[in-house]
């Protein structure tokens, strides 16, 4: 690989672009192909777009025979986390060790503070304006944290309505049950709330802040990949 | 906190300091493999290395394999598969078969 090239590719990643490294097998020929990419030949876009789009590298054959291998580099996951309480801690850094770009929302600036939350993304808007901008996507994960409908509804409301790979939030079965008759008030429907992991996280009897974050990186995890 | 998933930005990271490097990336795997197609590893020219292409097994090979690339600048294509039983021979003993990329990174 030319350094250039992987410079170049280094900063596609820095700027969250998707792009994939296509290299011909036979002499290592190599290049970096964008999915909007308009000079490229036809065979090679379809190709990128479904090595993209299923997150894996694949080993395709061009239509004169060559074999190319295609290494897509997706941006980061990204975990949305509501509510920036003791959990939040914890969960937040464990998702970031796991490869995702995490975001921190709570209104409450004693909260989402960066002395409790180094290096990492805060924002202190109200959660349904802070879901627009944040515009979660289907590599998004979003948990709810704060057990404040107040806070909580309108994230999760926004949380429906996106595609978001994952939606979970914590409560006990009480408060889920209490939050379900709210959601279907407001017009939610059956499958909609179904989307909802709540009680958030799998059932491994966890009872510390870190530990109660391990359970729901579990599930996003098990979510994600099964 | 950062991820473990920053081999190509160390590799970068390296290159900037003046170092060689060369990158080692799974291309094709059959049964069980341990690490995905497009796990990758950047091997610098001390033979220090970041990143995994297997659970360890290979890494060792892998390793020498891509620092000979710095010198003929050539990529390479090598596979591992099932280690059975000669134990002291460089293999998967997961019992999986995979191909590897190696290739130097030029300046």
């Amino acid at each position: 690989m030319d350094a250039a090239l992987l410079n170049q590719l280094v900063r596609a990643r820095a700027e969250k672009r998707p792009v994939a490294l296509a290299t011909r097998l036979m002499d290592g020929i190599q290049k970096l192909v964008y999915p909007s990419d308009k000079s490229e030949e036809n065979w090679l876009i379809k190709a990128i777009h479904e090595v993209l789009s299923s997150d894996k590298g694949a080993v395709v054959s061009a239509p004169d025979g060559a074999e190319w291998f295609l290494n897509p580099f997706n941006p980061p996951l990204r975990l949305i986390l509501v509510g920036a309480v003791h959990i939040a801690q914890p969960l937040a850094e464990i998702a970031a060790l796991t490869g995702y770009d995490v975001t921190v929302v709570d209104p409450r600036t004693s909260f989402a503070s960066a002395d409790r939350f180094p290096g990492m993304t805060l924002v202190t808007d109200w959660p349904d304006e802070a879901m627009a901008a944040l515009a979660p996507d289907a590599r998004t994960a979003i948990v709810t944290l704060t057990h404040d409908p107040k806070l909580d509804d309108p994230a999760l409301q926004a949380a429906l309505g996106s595609p978001a790979f994952y939606v979970g939030a914590l409560g006990s079965k009480k408060t889920h049950a209490a939050r379900v008759a709210r959601l279907t008030e407001a017009g939610f429907g059956e499958s909609d709330i179904a989307r909802i992991h709540g009680p958030v996280g799998l059932a491994i009897g966890a009872k510390s802040p870190a530990e109660i974050a391990i359970s729901i990186m579990a599930e996003i995890t098990e979510t994600l990949r099964t | 906190m950062t991820s473990h998933d920053n081999v190509l930005e160390e590799a970068a990271l390296w290159l900037a300091e003046g170092r060689q490097v060369a990158l080692a990336t799974v291309i094709e795997t059959w049964g069980s493999a341990p690490r995905p197609v497009g796990s990758q590893l950047a091997i610098r020219d001390d033979a220090t290395f970041v990143g995994s292409v297997s659970g360890g097994c290979i890494e060792g090979d892998v390793v020498t394999r891509a620092l000979e690339t710095l010198d003929t600048g050539k990529t390479e294509l090598l596979e591992y598969g099932v280690s059975d039983a000669m134990a002291w021979e460089v293999g998967l003993a997961c019992g999986g078969r995979i191909r590897v990329m190696v290739e130097p990174v030029k300046g």
